[in-house]
């Protein structure tokens, strides 16, 4: 076991090789993949548990769901139109998912927090970032069901052009704002949790970080939602909203350990 | 070889010194409990023995390493048993020792064999939130033993448990397990009997730091006064 490895990561993956006894060429290649098979083993410990939590006690997805229905039907009376399309439809789209998504970042840690699983999570020698993956993909399942409820109840409540042919580019542009907002929304809410006023910290920190997503995803579905002549998602904006992930998934991997830590 | 050695550790929050000036030495086995009224810094000082907080001056080491820079070497080698019995209430007790087995690379049997030790096996399957404190409190024992730790940093380790429940795990977390043990406790006679060494702590600063046999009931009786 090394006493000077000062990175946590490298030192985490070298102690625990150590302790397999790794010898050899053999060793060497088991040094590199047990680290990151054991990670991938607690990540997916982390989500079972996650997933498990949320079907037992359903305080975020349900509540999603429910908001978006609802701002729907409140659009549908206060915009008093039957019927959106175009910009306006892809505006109010992605506006309900994004605030229908915050309701499930301000709860993702809570959970944690509240019961000590951070402190139990913190003790056990594994990859801090192991929480933020597993965290990220729960916050990512969250989303792809409220998305299952919230489209089609968009397409009946609101939307003027039929959904079904717009389908396949549409959640093509979804799953590139939903990586988004899953890497994005688990650094705020690692962040927000351990402060007093988490649950307005949360949704403070995460707007503005989240504007671009929208912006990028309402402009990609904008031309998918035009009555009579659908277009195809600009290309810059998908393009835009992958960079976007991108960017916020390596700074949220390069921060969670800090966030964790006192 | 000390299995704990603190020399003028200090922790704040914010303004306020939770602990200043605490040094201690504690050898392998050893126990050491720590007195203190309420907000005497006990659970500070176990916290940062556990790597959850960092010290903010002076030099502590935990099982041979030097904490914060060495304290990826130190978890998975302590168990923690604090107030909070770090357990999801939605989930059985079973489910929640599972989850921490896979976490610390534990075979399922050991939570199995934890189960019948501190006898929940009846109620393993029941969320955790349907339970006594008494029965979750051992599933907590379970939990900081689960996987086999060198040191035990116990906070009010019997809180919640009947007699019956105290000698249940009793062979997990007392004496008999051998193990290093640092406990908050606010019972002088029940902590000085398995105390090899004894501090004290009042407002954040030692008070008393003794061998055990050299400290009477009285002298702990004092500083909460």
């Amino acid at each position: 076991m090394s006493a000077t490895a000062p990175d946590t990561r490298a030192a985490d993956g070298a102690e625990r090789t150590a302790g397999a006894g790794a010898t050899g060429a053999a060793g060497e290649a088991a040094a590199v993949a047990t680290p990151r098979r054991r990670t991938l083993s607690v990540v997916r410990v982390l989500l079972r548990k996650e997933l498990l939590v949320e079907l037992r006690t359903l305080e975020s997805v349900p509540a999603m769901s429910l908001f978006a229905v609802t701002t729907f039907v409140v659009f549908h009376f206060a915009l008093n139109r039957n019927t959106v399309d175009g910009d306006l439809a892809a505006g109010i789209l992605w506006v309900t998912l994004l605030f229908a998504a915050m309701l499930g970042v301000n709860r993702l840690f809570v959970a944690d927090a509240d019961q000590g699983g951070f402190d139990a999570f913190l003790l056990a020698p594994v990859e801090r970032s192991a929480m933020l993956f597993a965290k990220a993909v729960a916050l990512l399942c969250y989303l792809v069901v409220l998305e299952v409820v919230a489209v089609p109840a968009f397409g009946m409540l609101l939307l003027g052009p039929s959904l079904w042919h717009a389908l396949p580019e549409l959640i093509g542009v979804l799953a590139l704002g939903d990586l988004g907002v899953a890497a994005i929304g688990t650094l705020v809410a690692a962040l927000a949790v351990r402060t007093r006023a988490r649950d307005l910290l949360g949704p403070l920190l995460a707007l503005p970080l989240l504007v671009p997503i929208v912006i990028g995803g309402a402009r990609a579905t904008s031309p998918l939602l035009v009555l009579g002549h659908p277009g195809e998602p600009a290309a810059r904006w998908l393009a835009t909203l992958g960079l976007y992930d991108l960017v916020f998934g390596l700074i949220a991997y390069a921060l969670f350990d800090f966030l964790l830590e006192d | 070889m000390a299995a704990v050695q603190v020399e003028g550790l200090s922790r704040r929050y914010g303004e306020r010194e939770a602990l200043s000036g605490v040094s201690l030495s504690l050898r392998e086995g050893q126990t050491l409990v720590v007195f203190g009224p309420n907000g005497a810094g006990k659970t500070t000082l176990l916290r940062v023995l556990a790597t959850l907080l960092r010290p903010h001056a002076g030099d502590v080491s935990v099982l041979g390493c030097s904490v914060p820079e060495q304290s990826w070497a130190v978890r998975g080698r302590i168990g923690l048993l604090g107030h909070e019995p770090l357990l999801y209430r939605e989930l059985s007790a079973r489910e929640n020792l599972r989850f921490h087995a896979r976490l610390h690379d534990v075979d399922a049997e050991r939570v199995e064999e934890l189960l019948a030790c501190v006898r929940l096996e009846q109620r393993a399957d029941e969320p955790l939130r349907s339970l006594s404190r008494g029965m979750v409190q051992r599933a907590a024992v379970a939990r900081a033993v689960l996987h086999d730790p060198e040191l035990l940093l116990l906070d009010e380790p019997r809180s919640n448990l009947d007699p019956a429940a105290v000698e249940l795990v009793d062979p997990l977390i007392g004496a008999a397990s051998g193990r290093t043990r640092v406990i908050c406790s606010h019972d002088p006679g029940g902590g000085l009997a398995e105390a090899d060494v004894v501090l004290g702590l009042r407002d954040g600063r030692p008070a008393l730091l003794r061998a055990a046999a050299d400290v009477s009931a009285g002298e702990i009786g004092e500083l909460y006064r």
